[in-house]
C-alpha cells in the first residue's frame, strides 16, 4: 500500500527570519524528489521538519493521513548531513549505531551492515577509523548508516556537495539502488541541476521559504512554470 | 648532604619493600579518602557538567565562571570553612564528620568539584553539535543521545577524573584541617610527609613521598594509554 506523507502549511521562522512560509507537499512512496533552490531557500530547514529534528512554528505532517509527532517522524525518517559527521569509532561502530538503539540483534545486524557497506562499496573498510577516512569515503559511510535502517524516508541534504565526481557517482548509484532495493521515499536537496534531473522522478524549486514549482524533470527545464525558475535554471540567480 | 639523602632513600626503599605497616596504612587510607571524594564530585560533579556543556541558559557563564573561579580555591582556606562548619558548634556539627575520613573524603569532594565540572563541562561543549542530530536522526531518544555525546566526550571525561584525584590525593590543607592528622585513623599521605618531615624522619617521609608520587604519575600513564587506546 502506498505511504503517502503530506506536508501541510509548514512554517518555520528562526527569530524574525521566516525559513519557511506555508509550505504544502505531498510526496507518494518510491518517489525521489529534490528540492532545488539558492542557500537559504530553507531546503535544510524543510528536510529537518521531516527527519522530526525541527519542530515546525505552524502546520503538521502526515503519513497516510495519521498526523505525525517530531518523535514518530524520527522513527521512520532518517536525514544524511551535507556536512559529514561521524562518531569517533569504527566504520562498524557507526553504521551499528542505529541497530543497537533499536535492538536489532548481533545476526541480523551483521547481515544488515554487509549489506549496506556493500552498497555503497566500502566492506572492505568496516574496521577502519571512520574519521580517518576522506570525505568521500565518510559520506558514503553516512549514507550507508542512514540505509542500514531501512526508513520509510531517506533524506539527502546535499550529500554530493563536497565530493569528487568519482565519489558522487557512487553515491548517486547507491541512491538508485536503495530505491530500487526498498521502494523508500527519497527527499534530496540539492544546489545541482544535472543530479536532480539524473536522480530524481520530481523536482520541487523552494525559493524564499515557498515552494514555487514543481514538476518532472523534464516539464521542470523544459517548461518552467515561472519566471523566477526559469532565471534560476539559467543561471540568473545567484546560489 | 648528598650522602644523607641516598642513605634517606635506602631506608625509604627499605620501608616499602618491607611494608611497613605504617607506610601501608596511611596509603590504603589515601586510596580511600581520595576515591570516595572522586565518586562523590564526579555523581553530582558529571551530570551538572554535562547539562552546563550541553544547554545553554539564562546565566549558564556566570555558573560556568564561578566553577572556573574556583578551581584555584586555596585548600587550608576551603579547610578552614569547612572545618567550622563541621566543628560541634557548626551548622553541620551534629553528623560528627570532624576528624573522620568520611568528613575527609566530603571536604575533599567539595574540593574537586570544580575540577570535574570545568573540565567535562568543556569536553562536552567541544563536541560537535551535529553529532547530537546525528544520533536523534538515528532513532536515539534523549537520553541515548546524551549518552552518546558523552561517550564522545569521554577522553576529557577520564582526563578530568584523573586530575580530580590526583589533585584529592595530593592536598594536604583540608586532609590536615578536617582529619587532624590522627595516627591509623585520619593520617594520610600527605598529612603524614608534612609531619615525619617536621620529626626529622627523613627516610619514612621519602618513602611515603617516593609512594605519593607513584600513585600520582602511574593513574596518568595509565588514563593516557587508556585515551589514547
Amino acid at each position: 500500500m502506498a505511504r503517502n506523507i503530506l506536508l501541510k502549511n509548514i512554517d518555520k521562522a528562526y527569530g524574525s527570519i521566516n525559513a519557511l512560509d506555508s509550505v504544502t507537499l505531498e510526496v507518494e512512496t518510491g518517489q525521489i524528489v529534490a528540492l532545488l533552490g539558492m542557500n537559504g531557500s530553507g531546503k535544510t530547514s524543510l528536510l529537518k521538519i521531516i527527519a522530526g529534528l525541527e519542530e515546525p512554528s505552524r502546520g503538521s505532517i502526515f503519513l497516510n493521513s495519521k498526523k505525525m509527532t517530531s518523535h514518530e517522524l524520527r522513527q521512520i525518517a532518517t536525514l544524511v548531513f551535507q556536512k559529514t559527521v561521524m562518531f569517533s569509532t569504527s566504520v562498524y561502530g557507526n553504521v551499528k549505531f542505529g541497530l543497537a538503539i533499536r535492538g536489532i540483534c548481533k545476526k541480523d545486524a551483521e547481515r544488515k551492515m554487509s549489506d549496506a557497506l556493500n552498497l555503497v562499496g566500502l566492506a572492505e573498510f568496516k574496521t577502519r577509523r571512520a574519521r580517518g577516512l576522506s570525505g568521500g569515503e565518510q559520506q558514503r559511510i553516512a549514507l550507508a548508516r542512514a540505509f542500514v535502517l531501512q526508513p520509510e524516508i531517506l533524506l539527502l541534504d546535499e550529500p554530493t556537495a563536497n565530493l569528487d565526481p568519482a565519489n558522487a557517482v557512487i553515491l548517486e548509484n547507491a541512491v538508485r539502488k536503495i530505491r530500487e532495493k526498498d521502494a523508500c521515499t527519497i527527499m534530496l536537496a540539492t544546489h545541482n541541476l544535472h543530479q536532480a534531473k539524473r536522480l530524481s522522478d520530481r523536482i520541487v524549486h523552494v525559493h524564499y521559504g515557498r515552494i514555487i514549482a514543481d514538476a518532472s524533470p523534464q516539464d521542470f527545464f523544459s517548461h518552467p512554470s515561472n519566471e523566477t525558475t526559469r532565471r534560476f535554471i539559467a543561471g540568473e540567480l545567484q546560489f | 648532604m648528598l650522602e644523607t639523602f641516598v642513605e634517606a632513600f635506602r631506608q625509604a626503599m627499605e620501608l616499602i619493600l618491607k611494608g611497613d605497616p605504617e607506610v601501608i596504612s596511611v596509603t590504603v587510607r589515601s586510596l580511600h579518602v581520595s576515591g570516595l571524594a572522586t565518586l562523590m564530585a564526579c555523581a553530582w560533579g558529571l551530570p551538572l557538567a554535562f547539562v552546563l556543556g550541553i544547554s545553554s541558559f539564562p546565566g549558564k557563564r556566570v555558573i560556568r565562571g564561578v566553577f572556573n573561579a574556583l578551581l584555584g580555591v586555596p585548600t587550608v582556606a576551603l579547610g578552614l570553612i569547612l572545618y567550622l562548619t563541621l566543628s560541634k558548634s557548626g551548622p553541620l556539627g551534629l553528623f560528627h564528620l570532624l576528624y573522620t575520613p568520611f568528613g575527609m573524603s566530603i571536604g575533599q569532594s567539595i574540593l574537586i568539584t570544580p575540577i570535574v565540572v570545568s573540565f567535562t563541562s568543556n569536553a562536552v561543549e567541544s563536541i560537535d553539535l551535529d553529532l547530537r542530530d546525528l544520533a536523534r536522526t538515528l532513532g536515539a531518544s534523549n537520553l541515548q543521545t546524551s549518552f552518546a555525546v558523552l561517550r564522545e566526550a569521554k577522553s576529557g571525561v577520564l582526563l578530568a577524573i584523573v586530575a580530580s584525584f590526583n589533585r584529592s590525593v595530593a592536598e594536604l590543607g583540608i586532609a590536615m584541617m578536617i582529619g587532624g592528622n590522627i595516627r591509623y585513623v585520619t593520617r594520610l599521605l600527605t598529612t603524614a610527609i608534612a609531619l615525619e618531615t617536621a620529626r626529622g624522619e627523613t627516610a619514612l617521609s621519602i618513602s611515603l613521598a617516593i609512594i605519593l608520587m607513584t600513585i600520582v604519575f602511574s593513574i596518568s600513564i595509565i588514563i593516557n594509554v587508556l585515551r589514547r587506546s
